[in-house]
């Protein structure tokens, strides 16, 4: 199937998300969509596959122009996508979720269960993606997950497969293997958009690459055609860094101390397994991993947003591991959560308030029960220089502002503490490659004021440049700590539950 | 309350030149701003009204004057009552009857809209308001009567008694949610029978059954411990307005000044980020509904001491529920409460004076204060009936509550 | 603020979850009952003195009477009850804990139920039969519920229905003389109001609990009014006629069970259908399955062609003609008139039932069974002159309902996207 756009443009009131976009995908082509976040490639696939609809411009397939009024009209003309965020019932099982919308069924309109097995059944095995059609897919791990997205797509006879951001949660060992399913599709004479911001997977994989930057397409190149600095200053527009700039560190004496660290959910399964870390002052650990691992558990449990059902904390010899999240943060713990809008903002109240939203009972910005609202407004004003917030002033609501200011509202905050020890859980998730390098630089800049520094990351590439040791978590446990210069594929197959190297 | 729209960004500066005084205004009264979707709303509502009485009554027109005139003479002012004190210099506190009846029955749907008003700031939803209206004026009549002491200590006992009361009647379901994740709308619901059934169950039992009676009724609150009338001559408007005007300013302090009021605010915007900073949001939970229902609580103590001074069946009628439309006609705003209560207030007391002077049955503005809140809470629907423009920065969707999982 | 920190492991029991506390919570209360059927119960009654239970109910086969030892059986019962207690309390097994407290409720009824009927002929029979039609309406409530929020959109609006039901159900019913039309003006009403809500909450995105509540103010105002403006003049709107119960040959005559389940009327037997036909539309049907979809993940009901706000639509009308057909039953289906304010919260225990029953027809039935119950012991009570003030006995309903909601329910899973706007882009 060959696809083609023509001048598409999508706009959001006065922001043109984007403008004039032409892009051609061929038959049997891996056709790589590169661009930063915010360069609106999810707005060209959500207006390709029907979700949104184009302003102006044309979308022909097969040289016939089509017109979506809804993702079943996409579908209908064999387009399949597997969305970043996967677009599946949690509560269902896989069978449920690969043929919802396309239904087996027997007369009466009653569910044909076993004909969906035996559909997955058959789809699993021609195209090497194994997967059990009764398991709940919210029991599954992401990687399992996705293979349900693409069985989901296939099973509706998609010739041209979007696949947007696929490698986020990924080990590379899991990225090679997706990457083999890929060219395997392609030989069959599908057609692949796929959608990322990583260069060495383009690289690694693409027929042709489509640049985006600010809503517009800057080129189309190959992979011969280019290597990762031409890429990257194609997609950011500038000459980029490609590396953090840090000196060796100076590790003093343990700040973080976990011994033997459980954490148990609410349903009763283990998130957090024995572990035992330690973070000297100084150092950056980067904690690496597939998402879903317990990460995000054991910075809550950190922050005393969960309660371990055993193992102790210790913050500078203290024995925190009961404290309230309060309490946590008075011991001098900064956190940077991993989804900044969910918990870090309060979206619809002002960037002034968002600031002090820790500190609002304290002077200078409250006096027995008062609110100082001058204080905080001065306050406010000052940290948007300190910290180089674009916005009108502190008073703008926070929501209002871009993804990077927001999350320099967040570091604004938590920096703005005596800070002993910053968890900082995916601080650079969604940003813009600006956003990123100040949020990289204002880490290192804690490391080296002595405050130890530990890094949650589902980003390879972040974990490597940032981290001074990396410890590996799979399935809650610790499998290993290395120095950052261990091989990626040594630390990915860590991520994937291998013990450490001898 | 929550937004799912982010404010959308400031208009872009005009082009040419300022626009004129006049012009202005006449954009103001033609977009969908708050004001002028609440004014259209109120149209609306006595349209649907209007309706009603022409189809039930077979009457034209006509008879739809008859019943507005009746609503409007008993809430505002009659001009004939004013016209005979202007022309004879007496009658005065007959010309301002209708407006003290107004604040009479605005008074305690003021207290009770605050309370839920500030339930919704912090995304908690309070129905409980007919069993707290109870609570509060249960423990404001056992203090009335059982204590005899001089008028300013008996009067401010009367007072806490009230919020006391709905304080611990709000205080159940907040701690229930806090501690056992059940939903509060579900609970404070099956409290407001709870409270009907106990106050049916007191009214017939001593101490608080009047004695020598066999009917539902309470004894009476003697003078020391009632809320005294701002004015001579027979006008029933009392301290508990001023109390009410008090609770407003109160209200607003609390949360847009105080530490407090903040962490509920930051609660009912997003618990999470709350709780990351370190605010305990079940304690906001228990706090809010301890609050939420003293200030509804309130609303039963002020007709109880204002007005009543003594408890019958059923006591408190349709406040509870009303306080619910008035925290929504204000936005959840103190002083958006008190000038819904005041509308609110002055459909009470028109319609008591329709239904006796024009057989119009007063439960007509419990149907048009319902239409007025449907159209309130869907400004879009306004927006396109009118074909208003957009207002600049104002919200399309509102969402106080939060689902059953909240 | 619902990801409550647990300091004692919990684990999911029969699809709830379930903490060791409050299982030794349960327990604790198991323990409580015992001792009430032990001692005031048992020994605070004569040696001596039987209990009668009354088989003798037409149409079925005439059993006779049956005589119990009030003070053995409650001795007994508060012993096997407590020991049940006592397992929970020492609380190592979660698995099977609401099987052993609903067990032990259930033996303490038993026991309550023995000594009630001490002095008095008890007819046990009479009593499950009062049960089915005080949770008839609570049936029709909680389907509607689970109609509307499976599909996404909360109803709290269930009252409101119930009112526009029972009020169009009598005048209807009444007007014409023919019942069945009063059924389906109930039905209608309530799709009326179900396609407000819908309008309301989907077009225009507005809070769906406000609108129901809204719905509910609004419903209230027009049947006072109207009541009093058109009613009260023209009692020939308002007869008062009802659907009489059907007997179904031969299982009726079935001892206990079939007065109860077998010899009842319209509104009962339509709501036994709708009960199933819901049950196995949403767990095995393709509508079923894309109801569930569009109310927990509606964006991935979309990107596979789901009409997401089509499905949310046509859901929540269908529920308000199963609540307004469940007003209807207040008024044709059991004692006629209509009277202002009649449905007395009903559609809002409706609701609890439901969230009890989470979001399952046959759980929330179980959770209506309950409260059926505690109505028709109460009216039992009241009878039999037990000497607790009737205001106490109305109140139990609802106290019983808060107790299910926060102590045996918990924190409960919702449809993922229950009460959350959609909108296409």
């Amino acid at each position: 199937m060959r696809l083609e756009l023509a001048g598409v443009t999508k706009r959001f009131g006065s922001l043109v998300a984007n403008d004039h976009v032409d892009l051609t995908v061929e038959a049997g082509e891996i056709h790589c969509l590169l661009g930063e976040n915010g360069a609106g490639k999810s707005t060209l696939m959500n207006v390709l596959f029907g979700l949104q609809r184009a302003d102006e411009g044309e979308i022909r397939v097969d040289g016939a122009p089509v017109r979506f009024a809804d993702p079943g009209d996409a579908i209908a003309h064999g387009i399949g996508m597997v969305h970043q965020h996967f677009m599946l019932v949690p509560v269902f099982t896989a069978a449920d979720n690969v043929v919802l919308g396309f239904e087996p069924t027997r007369s009466g309109g009653f569910l044909d269960r076993e004909k969906a097995r035996e559909d997955i059944r058959r789809l699993s095995s021609e195209f090497g993606l194994e997967v059990d059609p009764d398991a709940v897919v919210e029991d599954l791990p992401v990687g399992l997950q996705q293979r349900v997205e693409i069985l989901k797509a296939l099973h509706r006879d998609a010739n041209l497969l979007i696949l947007d951001e696929p490698t986020a949660v990924l080990t590379p060992q899991e990225t090679e293997s997706l990457f083999a399913i890929m060219r395997g599709l392609k030989e069959t004479g599908r057609s692949i958009l796929f959608i990322t911001h990583k260069l060495k997977e383009v690289l690694a994989v693409a027929d042709r690459i489509t640049v985006m930057r600010l809503g517009r397409v800057v080129g189309t190149t190959t992979p011969a055609g280019s290597g990762e600095h031409v890429l990257a200053s194609m997609m950011v527009g500038r000459d980029v860094e490609l590396v953090v700039h840090k000196d060796d560190a100076q590790p003093g004496s343990p700040v973080l101390q976990l011994e033997g660290l459980t954490v148990t959910d609410e349903r009763g399964v283990t998130v957090i397994d024995a572990v035992d870390l330690e973070v000297r002052a100084g150092e950056i650990v980067a904690l690496a991993g597939v998402q879903g691992n317990g990460q995000t558990e054991l910075a809550e449990a950190l922050l005393g947003l969960t309660q371990p059902s055993s193992g102790r904390i210790l913050l500078d010899g203290k024995d925190i591991t009961r404290a309230t999240p309060r309490e946590a943060l008075r011991a001098g713990i900064a956190y940077i959560p991993e989804d900044r809008q969910a918990e870090g903002l309060v979206l619809d109240m002002s960037i002034a308030d968002n600031l002090v939203l820790d500190v609002h009972d304290r002077p200078p910005f409250a006096h027995r029960g008062a609110r100082d609202l001058t204080a905080v407004r001065e306050s406010g004003e000052h940290k948007l220089q300190e910290f180089d917030i674009r916005a009108r002033s502190a008073e703008v609501p926070v929501g209002t502002l871009s993804g990077g200011n927001q999350q320099k509202v967040v570091v604004a905050r938590e920096l703005s503490r005596p800070v002993r020890l910053l968890v900082a859980s995916q601080p650079t998730r969604g940003l813009d490659v600006g956003s990123i390098e100040y949020v990289h630089r204002r880490i290192v800049e804690e490391r080296d004021k002595g405050v130890a520094v530990l890094l949650v990351s589902s980003e390879l590439d972040e974990i490597l440049a940032l981290g001074d040791r990396v410890a590996v978590m799979y399935r809650g446990a610790i499998v290993g700590v290395v120095p950052p210069t261990t091989g990626r594929d040594r630390i990915g197959l860590m991520m994937a539950g291998a013990g450490v190297p001898a | 309350m929550s937004t799912t729209e982010a404010p959308a960004p400031a208009p872009a500066p005009s082009t040419s030149r300022q626009p004129g005084r006049a012009e202005r205004i006449a954009r103001r009264v033609t977009e969908a701003n708050l004001a002028v979707v609440t004014v259209l709303a109120v149209v609306l509502g006595l349209f649907v009204g209007a309706i009603l009485i022409v189809v039930t009554t077979g009457q034209s027109f006509g008879g739809v004057g008859r019943a507005y005139g009746a609503l409007f003479a008993g809430s505002i002012f009659s001009p004939s009552a004013v016209g005979h004190a202007i022309s004879t210099g007496h009658g005065w506190s007959a010309a301002f009857t209708p407006l003290s009846e107004t604040f009479v029955a605005a008074t305690p749907l003021i207290f009770a809209g605050l309370g839920v008003a500030v339930g919704f700031s912090t995304g908690v939803f309070n129905i409980g308001g007919q069993g707290q209206v109870i609570a509060g004026a249960i423990c404001a009549t056992y203090v009335g009567f059982g204590v005899d002491l001089p008028v300013w200590i008996h009067l401010p006992l009367v007072v806490a008694a009230g919020a006391a009361g709905g304080a611990v009647a709000g205080f159940i379901p907040g701690l229930l949610k806090a501690r056992t994740g059940a939903h509060e709308v579900i609970v404070t619901i099956m409290l407001n029978y709870v409270f009907l059934y106990l106050l049916s169950y007191l009214l017939v039992t001593a101490p608080l059954q009047q004695p020598g009676q066999s009917n539902s009724i309470s004894r009476t609150v003697p003078q020391s411990g009632r809320l005294p009338h701002l004015f001579s001559g027979g006008l029933r408007v009392n301290g508990g307005f001023l109390l009410a005007l008090a609770a407003v300013a109160g209200v607003w302090w609390l949360m847009q000044r105080s530490t407090l009021g903040f962490r509920f605010r930051v609660i009912g915007s997003n618990p999470l980020a709350g709780r990351a900073a370190g605010m305990d949001a079940k304690m906001a939970t228990i706090l809010v509904l301890t609050l939420s229902g003293a200030l509804v609580g309130l609303a039963g103590m002020s007709t109880l001491a204002g007005t009543d001074f003594f408890l019958s069946t059923g006591y408190g009628g349709a406040n509870g529920f009303n306080a619910i439309t008035v925290a929504l006609l204000g936005r959840n705003k103190p002083q958006g409460v008190l000038l819904g209560a005041l509308l609110f207030g002055a459909l009470t007391a028109g319609g008591r004076y329709m239904q006796a002077h024009t057989g119009v049955p007063f439960d007509l503005t419990a149907v048009i204060q319902a239409v007025i809140v449907f159209f309130v809470a869907t400004p879009a629907l306004v927006q396109e009936i009118f074909r208003l423009r957009s207002a600049p920065g104002e919200k399309k969707i509102l969402l106080f509550t939060k689902g059953w999982a909240g | 603020m619902s990801t409550a920190s647990l300091a004692a492991p919990a684990a999911i029991v029969e699809g709830r979850l379930v903490s060791v506390s409050r299982v030794r919570g349960l327990g604790a209360f198991l323990v409580l009952l015992a001792a009430v059927a032990a001692v005031p119960l048992g020994l605070g009654t004569r040696a001596g003195v039987q209990a009668a239970f009354d088989f003798a109910d037409p149409p079925a086969i005439d059993l006779g009477i049956l005589h119990m030892p009030v003070r053995a059986v409650c001795v007994a019962l508060g012993v096997v009850t407590a020991l049940l207690g006592a397992w929970l309390l020492a609380g190592r097994q979660r698995r099977g804990t609401y099987l052993v407290f609903t067990a032990g409720v259930l033996l303490f009824l038993w026991a309550f139920l023995t000594w009630v009927a001490r002095n008095n002929d008890l007819s046990f029979t009479q009593l499950l039969a009062e049960t089915m039609v005080s949770a008839t309406p609570l049936v029709y409530g909680s389907l509607s519920g689970v109609m509307c929020e499976r599909a996404g959109v909360v109803n709290i609006a269930i009252e409101g229905q119930f009112l526009a039901g029972a009020f169009l159900g009598a005048m209807i019913g009444s007007a014409t003389g023919v019942l069945w039309l009063g059924l389906v003006a109930g039905g209608l009403s309530g799709a009326v109001l179900g396609a407000l809500l819908a309008f309301l909450a989907l077009r225009y995105g507005a809070d769906q609990i406000i609108v129901g509540v809204v719905i509910v103010a609004f419903c209230t105002g027009l049947t006072n009014f109207l009541t009093e403006q058109v009613l009260s003049n023209h009692q020939n709107l308002n007869a008062g006629a009802t659907f009489g119960t059907w007997a179904i040959p031969g299982l009726a005559r079935i001892p206990v069970l079939g007065p109860v389940l077998f010899h009842q009327n319209v509104f009962f037997y339509l709501a036994a259908v709708l009960l199933v036909v819901i049950h196995v539309g949403l767990f095995r049907t393709r509508w079923g399955l894309r109801v569930r979809a569009v109310g927990e993940h509606p964006r991935a009901a979309a990107t596979v062609g789901i009409h997401v706000l089509r499905v949310r639509y046509r859901n929540v009308i269908l529920g308000g003609v199963i609540a307004g057909i469940g007003g209807a039953s207040f008024t044709v289906g059991s004692i006629g008139e209509f009277s202002a304010g009649m449905t007395a919260g009903l559609g809002y225990v409706a609701l609890a039932a439901m969230i009890f029953g989470r979001w399952r027809p046959f759980g929330a039935l179980s959770a209506a069974l309950l409260f059926g119950f505690a109505v028709s012991l109460q009216s039992f009570l009241a009878v039999l002159g037990v000497n607790i003030p009737s205001p106490f006995l109305s109140m139990a309903p609802y106290v019983i309902t808060i107790a299910v909601v926060a102590g045996l329910v918990g924190r409960v899973r919702p449809p993922g996207a229950d009460g959350v706007p959609y909108s296409p882009e």
